[in-house]
C-alpha cells in the first residue's frame, strides 16, 4: 500500500523522532497488516528470546517515565511487587480524562497494536499473568479499535496459550469505564474493575504493586508508557536514552490547545524542548491565536498551577518545572491569550473537579463545591471582596500551607515549588483549588475589578454619644 | 422484559468468565444491559445482581456512581457537549446556548418526541479540536452553530444512522476470545505458582 498521509484529528506530525507516533502517517495505522509491515510484534519476539528479568532490567536503565501524570519509572514501579505472591496482575490506565489531555486516545484509536505489544511486553518482563485494559467509556471509537486489533492479535497468536509457540501465556480482556475522572486515579481504577464504585482507597500501602486488584500485586501503568515499550525492545536502550535528557529520556506526546494559531498533539523531545519552543515555534504551533499576547497557559493538564510568561524558556523536564511551582503532569498545554476572562476560564476547571469529585474526603467533597459556588458568585458579578478571601480559606482546608505557584517579575513573587500538602486521598480536590490559586495569585485585579467592596455598617450603641 | 435476552445472557456469562471475580463483570453488563433496553432499569440490576451475585442493591451502588449510566429514558440520540477549559475557551458556551434554541429544551433536558437529550459534559479529550461534542459518545469536532444545525437536521432525517447508533450501542465491535486461544480466568486464590515462562526465577 502506498503511503498516504492522513492527517488524525488533532495529531500534527513534524520532522522529528517518532517513538510513539511513527505509524499514525498511515491511513491504516490500526490494522494488523500494516503493524506487521512496520516492525510490529517486533519488540516482542525480541523480548521472549531473552529471561523476563533481562527486559525488566533494560526497562529500568531506559528510565522509562510513567506518562500519567506522577512521572514515575516504569521500571522501579514493576520492581515494587513482593517476591514470590501470586498472581500478579497489570491495569492499563486508559481511562483519560484530564481537562486539556488526549494522548492516549490517539494512541488506542491510531495504534491499538502498539499497546497491546507494550502490554505483552510488561507482562512477560514482570511476571504479570493477566492483563486488564481499562478504557473510557466515552471512547466509542478506540473501544472499537482496541477490541478489532485484540480479536485480530488473538486469531494471529499474539495474545493468549503459549504465545509465538512459547511459554509465555496471557490474556488480554478489554474493559469499559463508563464516566468518572476519578477512575483515572490507580486506586481508584483498581475499585471499578472490581466492579465498585470507582472511589480512591486509603493510603498506605501507596502502591497497587504491594496490595491492588484482588489485594494482589498489581502494576498500573498508562497507556503511552507502554507504547513506548515495543520501540524500546526492537531498537535497544542507548537508542532509547540518546533522545531527550538523562532524567527525562525518550519523547512525550502533548497536546496543546487553547488560543494558539495551529492546537494539536506533538510527540516532543522530553527534557529539552520549552514551552516557548511549543507555543511560538513554528514546527509546533506557530504562536498565539491573531498574533495576540500570551497571557498565561496551563503547563502539565487542568490540575496543574497556572505559568506566565517568564515560564515559558522552561524545558519538558520535572526536574525544572517542579522548582518553578508547577507540574508537567498528563502532557496538556492550555494556553489563554490576551482577551482571556481569567475568573471565568478559572471557574470551568474548578467545576470540573467540583463535579468529579467523588465524595470520599469531606476537603473535596465539600471544599470543591463551595469553591465552585464562590468562584461562580464572583464571576457573574454577585462577589464582594470578602469572597476572595474566602476562596483562599477554603483552599487551604484541602491544601494546608504554602501552595505552589509560579515567580512573577511584574508582580514580585518568588516561586513556591511544587508539591503541595493536602487533607484528601487523591489530587481531585487539590486539582480544585489549583486554578483558583493561580488565577487569584497571578491575576488578582481580575478578580477585585469584578466584586463590591463588602459595605461595613458601623455599629454604635443606643444611648451612647459617639 | 428488561431481564437480558438470551443471546445477551450467553455473552454476559461469556464476558464474567473472563474475570478472576465474576463481580469486576458488572459495568461491561451494565453496558449491555444499556445498549438492549436504552437505559438501566430494576428488573435490569436484579438480574445483572443474580449472573454475578451480588444484590441489586449492591448493583445500583455501582451504577449510580457513573455517568454514563441512566435510570430512565433518554433520547434516541444523546448529545453533549463540552464545556470544559479549553472548549470554554472557543465558545462552548455559545455553542450550547444555540444547542438549547435549536432543540427546544435546556440542557439536561429530553425532546418531546424522544429524539434528543441535550447535556453538559466534561472534558471529552479533544481538547486542541475545540469545541467539541459527541452524540452517544461518538465525536464531531471543531463544531459550529452551523454544523450544529446541519447535524440535528441530519440526526433527525435518520441520514447518520450508520455512524450514530441508538443511544446504549457502546462500541460495534466487542472483543471476542476464540476458547481454543484463552488461557481462561482463575481466582487469585487458585493461584500458587509463579508464570510458567519465569521458569521458578523470580522477576526483579
Amino acid at each position: 500500500m502506498s503511503k498516504t498521509y492522513v492527517h488524525a484529528p488533532g495529531f500534527v506530525a513534524g520532522d522529528r523522532p517518532k517513538i510513539v507516533t511513527s505509524r499514525f502517517e498511515f491511513a491504516d495505522s490500526f490494522t494488523l497488516e500494516r503493524y506487521l509491515a512496520t516492525d510490529g510484534y517486533k519488540g516482542l519476539r525480541a523480548a521472549l528470546a531473552r529471561p523476563a528479568n533481562e527486559i525488566h532490567e533494560d526497562v529500568k536503565s531506559a528510565t522509562v517515565l510513567g506518562r500519567g501524570g506522577a512521572g514515575f519509572p516504569a521500571g522501579t514501579k514493576w520492581g515494587l511487587t513482593p517476591q514470590q505472591v501470586w498472581p500478579r496482575y497489570l491495569v492499563v490506565n486508559g481511562d483519560e480524562s484530564e481537562p486539556g489531555t488526549y494522548k492516549d486516545r490517539l494512541l488506542m484509536e491510531r495504534d491499538p497494536h502498539q499497546l497491546i505489544e507494550g502490554c505483552l511486553i510488561a507482562c512477560y518482563a514482570a511476571g504479570l499473568s493477566q492483563c486488564f485494559l481499562y478504557i473510557r467509556g466515552e471512547m466509542a471509537l478506540a473501544q472499537e479499535r482496541v477490541a478489532t486489533a485484540l480479536n485480530e492479535a488473538y486469531a494471529a497468536g499474539y495474545v493468549g496459550k503459549n504465545i509465538l509457540g512459547s511459554k509465555f501465556s496471557v490474556d488480554i480482556i478489554l474493559h469499559w469505564g463508563a464516566g468518572a475522572y476519578v477512575v483515572g486515579e490507580e486506586t481508584a481504577l483498581i475499585e471499578s474493575l472490581e466492579g465498585n464504585r470507582g472511589m480512591p482507597r486509603l493510603k498506605p500501602p501507596f502502591f497497587p504493586a504491594a496490595n491492588g486488584l484482588y489485594g494482589q500485586p498489581t502494576i498500573v501503568n498508562n497507556v503511552e508508557t507502554l507504547a513506548n515499550l515495543p520501540w524500546l525492545l526492537c531498537n535497544g536502550v542507548a537508542a532509547y536514552t540518546a533522545i531527550g535528557t538523562k532524567t527525562s529520556p525518550g519523547t512525550r506526546m502533548v497536546a496543546v490547545s487553547g488560543h494558539v494559531k495551529r492546537p494539536g498533539v506533538y510527540e516532543i523531545i522530553n527534557g529539552t524542548t520549552t514551552f516557548r519552543d511549543l507555543i511560538y515555534g513554528q514546527e509546533f504551533c506557530g504562536g498565539i491565536r491573531n498574533d495576540n499576547a500570551l497571557k498565561t497557559f496551563v503547563p502539565g493538564g487542568g490540575s496543574a498551577p497556572w505559568f506566565t510568561p517568564d515560564q515559558l524558556d522552561l524545558p519538558f523536564e520535572a526536574s525544572q518545572v517542579g522548582p518553578a511551582g508547577s507540574m508537567l503532569g498528563s502532557g496538556a498545554v492550555m494556553v489563554m491569550d490576551e482577551t482571556t476572562d481569567i475568573p471565568a476560564a478559572a471557574l470551568t476547571l474548578t467545576h470540573f473537579y467540583a463535579h468529579e469529585s467523588c465524595g470520599k474526603c469531606t476537603p473535596c467533597r465539600e471544599g470543591g463545591t463551595w469553591l465552585e459556588r464562590i468562584l461562580r458568585r464572583v464571576v457573574d458579578g454577585n462577589g464582594t471582596d470578602a469572597d476572595l478571601q474566602q476562596l483562599l480559606e477554603v483552599g487551604a482546608m484541602i491544601c494546608p500551607g504554602a501552595f505552589p505557584h509560579a515567580a512573577n517579575e511584574k508582580l514580585g513573587l518568588t516561586a513556591v515549588p511544587f508539591p503541595y500538602k493536602m487533607t484528601t486521598i487523591c489530587f481531585v480536590g487539590p486539582s480544585a483549588f489549583a486554578p483558583v490559586h493561580s488565577a487569584l495569585t497571578l491575576f488578582r485585579s481580575e478578580f477585585e475589578a469584578r466584586v463590591k467592596k463588602r459595605v461595613t455598617i458601623p455599629v454604635t450603641a443606643v444611648g451612647v454619644s459617639a | 422484559m428488561s431481564r437480558l435476552n438470551d443471546t445477551n445472557v450467553k455473552l454476559a456469562r461469556e464476558i464474567i468468565a473472563r474475570y478472576p471475580r465474576p463481580k469486576s463483570a458488572l459495568i461491561p453488563l451494565l453496558h449491555l444491559s444499556q445498549e438492549q433496553n436504552g437505559y438501566i432499569t430494576r428488573e435490569a440490576m436484579q438480574h445483572l445482581g443474580e449472573l454475578v451475585g451480588v444484590t441489586s442493591a449492591e448493583v445500583y451502588g455501582t451504577a449510580s456512581f457513573y455517568e454514563m449510566f441512566k435510570f430512565e429514558p433518554v433520547g434516541k440520540y444523546l448529545i453533549n457537549i463540552c464545556g470544559t477549559m479549553s472548549c470554554a475557551l472557543m465558545g462552548a458556551e455559545e455553542l450550547m446556548h444555540h444547542a438549547e434554541k435549536k432543540l427546544g429544551v435546556r440542557a439536561g433536558g429530553t425532546t418531546q418526541d424522544g429524539m434528543f437529550t441535550l447535556a453538559h459534559a466534561e472534558c471529552q479529550a479533544a481538547c486542541t479540536e475545540a469545541p467539541t461534542l459527541q452524540v452517544n459518545y461518538r465525536y464531531r469536532l471543531r463544531v459550529t452553530p452551523a454544523d450544529l444545525d446541519n447535524l440535528i437536521d441530519n440526526l433527525k432525517a435518520g441520514k447518520l444512522n450508520d455512524e450514530f447508533p441508538a443511544h446504549g450501542v457502546l462500541a460495534k465491535v466487542r472483543q471476542m476470545i476464540p476458547a481454543e486461544r484463552a488461557v481462561g480466568a482463575k481466582a487469585p486464590e487458585d493461584v500458587t505458582e509463579s508464570p510458567a515462562w519465569l521458569d521458578g526465577k523470580a522477576a526483579l
